[in-house]
């Protein structure tokens, strides 16, 4: 993610992807989201996929297997409370790292 | 931080977060002469914070009073406009105050709290930053210390400011486990625009700002909130729709958003900016029925953390900051009697109840439980119904007046039916009952 990639004009076109390389991360080498895998493969809703505002979790359907991109996260907390099975093991990022924000 | 404590670790008090109430509870501590420790997880107060967002001068005074010379403010608002938004139509209510004080200033987060941080840093509080809590230490019932990544320190009381999420609230079960009504995910984009650009397409001055109340649009049928604030030479928009909403259908937050821009009122005052930062968080919506318990023994609880924000008003740092003093105070009442009991720190809870925080969240109890109930009513029907009225007020199309009068006044019987517009009516007068007499 590079922090100095800006976006002009036609933010219609504007990606996900777009959005979160406007952002500064300190990105950690082990993840803070860790859902328990099993219990994700019966749960209905896959909520998780739908709430997250910087697409984190994404549900492979071939390989029955939940795609955490936890690089991305905002830590926002949404997916901790949303989760239905709340089976996500939550935790903020170290202290020296994940999300910057200057512009909040 | 060890060089700062003595040789147990130990100070008074420990506050946890470096957001306005943190900040405003120790800085209350410092100033009476005590030995304060903020705790905040991001690189500095600040980094791991968003809001829409304005600060309110007057309660901002009360804990910084000089705040207006030296603080990293963008502009002061004297404008407020109110866009209730149809598909593709909008109506826009405005109010200008050139004149007076301003009631509110933009600020941005990563410079704002990191200014109140450090402020307090040079009244005496020691500031931690980079280091997160991951749980209190409870010994014999009480609150006593906390324990980071790397140490544990301990301290009479230790005031928790962590904010909405609040795991350390959770943790000593103060506070239950927020469920998805009670919470919105908010998204915020920031566009750089020339300070030139900004003036023209809000009709301000330099440094006056204008806020943007957004009802409907993209949010049409659902429980959601949009934004605009301008900032020096950018603008901010943002909206928070209640989680609870996206089960039932696959809209993204961020897709919201987008459609939100699209919208023909809301485009132009964008158009042509360049995205500096994308950014989220969530917003406390519990109100008043879900405020925690707010102290046990050696602990007391904060701002978001206590889920003290009225969201119709989009007022939270005033709360969080009143909360942050009143805890500060009572922390100096309970060390001056070496008394760090529940009992002793419950003066917090009933000095709050007191204050605007509480009384606000009580006028507005029952808010929410209408808003989800009528929902489809409040922030769909009526907001498209207001916008197809002036679509009739406005029309020259060669069809009597009392004809489209009428038309009009029956579509509301057509579409609605009586006994919907009787229970539409019966929540308002509840309402009304509530914020006025209850
Ligand atoms: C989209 C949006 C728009 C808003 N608009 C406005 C507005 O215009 N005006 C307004 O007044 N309010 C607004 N609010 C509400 C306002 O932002 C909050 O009410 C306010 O920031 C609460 O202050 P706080 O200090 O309680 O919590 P926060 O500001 O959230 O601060 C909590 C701090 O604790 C830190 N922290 C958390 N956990 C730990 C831990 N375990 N260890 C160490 N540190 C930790 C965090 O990093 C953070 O700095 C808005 C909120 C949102 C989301
Ligand atoms: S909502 Fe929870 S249980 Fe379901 S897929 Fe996501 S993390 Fe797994
Ligand atoms: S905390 Fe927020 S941003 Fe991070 S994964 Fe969960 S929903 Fe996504």
């Amino acid at each position: 993610m590079g922090s100095n990639t800006t976006i002009v004009g036609d933010f219609n076109q504007m990606t996900l992807d777009d959005k979160l390389s406007t952002i500064k991360y300190e990105p950690d080498i082990n993840s803070h989201l860790n859902p328990d895998f099993e219990q994700c493969k019966t749960c209905k809703s896959k909520i998780c996929n739908k709430i997250c505002p910087a697409g984190v979790y994404e549900w492979l359907e071939d390989e029955k297997k939940l795609l955490v991109k936890y690089e991305n996260c905002l830590e926002c907390g949404a997916c901790r409370i949303a989760c239905e099975k709340k089976c996500i093991n939550w935790e903020y990022p170290k202290g020296t790292k994940g999300v910057i924000f200057k512009r909040g | 931080m060890s060089e700062n404590l003595n040789s147990e670790n130990k100070t008074e008090v420990i506050v946890v977060g470096g957001g306005p109430a943190g900040i405003s509870c120790a800085v209350t501590l410092a100033r009476a002469g005590h030995q304060v420790v903020l705790i905040e997880r991001g690189k500095f107060a600040g980094a791991k914070n968003m809001f829409g967002g304005a600060i309110y001068a007057q309660p901002t005074r009360e804990i910084f009073p000089d705040f207006e010379k030296t603080a990293p403010l963008e502009r002061k608002n004297v404008t407020h406009k109110y866009a209730i938004l149809g598909e593709k139509d909008g109506t826009v209510i405005e109010y200008t105050n050139k004149s007076e004080d301003p009631v509110s200033y933009t600020v941005v987060r990563g410079k704002f709290d990191r200014w109140m941080a450090e402020e307090a840093k040079k009244e005496g509080v020691i500031l931690v930053e980079e280091t997160v809590v991951k749980e209190l230490i409870v010994e014999n019932e009480a609150v006593v210390g906390v324990r980071t990544e790397l140490e544990d320190f301990y301290a009479n009381i230790v005031v928790v400011a962590d904010g909405v999420n609040s795991l350390l609230a959770k943790q000593i079960g103060l506070r239950g486990d927020i469920e998805t009504k009670d919470v919105a995910v908010s998204v915020k984009e920031v566009y750089k625009l020339s300070k030139e650009k900004i003036n023209d397409r809000f009709h301000l001055n330099d440094e006056e700002g204008c806020i943007y109340e957004l009802f409907g649009g993209s949010m049409l049928n659902k429980l959601g909130l949009g934004f605009i604030y301008t900032n020096k030479d950018s603008v901010s928009i943002g909206l928070g729709i209640t989680l609870n909403e996206f089960e039932n259908d696959d809209t993204k937050p961020y897709e919201y958003l987008d459609k939100l821009k699209k919208h023909p009122l809301i485009e132009p005052l964008i158009k042509d900016g360049e995205l500096l930062e994308y950014s989220a968080h969530l917003i406390p919506e519990g109100g008043f029925n879900k405020i925690p318990t707010l102290c046990g023994a050696g602990v007391m609880v904060v701002g978001d953390a206590a889920m003290l924000v009225n969201n119709l008003h989009w007022e939270g740092t005033n709360l969080a900051m009143m909360s942050g003093k009143l805890a500060g105070e009572t922390a100096v009442v309970a060390l001056s009697k070496n008394d760090f009991s529940e009992n002793s720190l419950n003066r917090y809870a009933e000095e709050l109840e007191k204050t605007f925080v509480i009384k606000d969240l009580k006028t507005y109890r029952d808010l929410m439980d209408i808003a989800h109930s009528r929902k489809n009513s409040f922030f769909g029907y009526y907001l498209k119904k207001i916008n197809s009225f002036f679509e009739m007020f406005t029309s020259v199309n060669s069809v009597p007046k009392r004809t489209l009068y009428w038309n009009f006044i029956k579509s509301l019987f057509k579409d609605r039916g009586i006994k919907e517009l009787f229970k539409d009516l019966w929540a308002v007068i509840q309402l009304l009952w509530g914020i006025l007499i209850k």
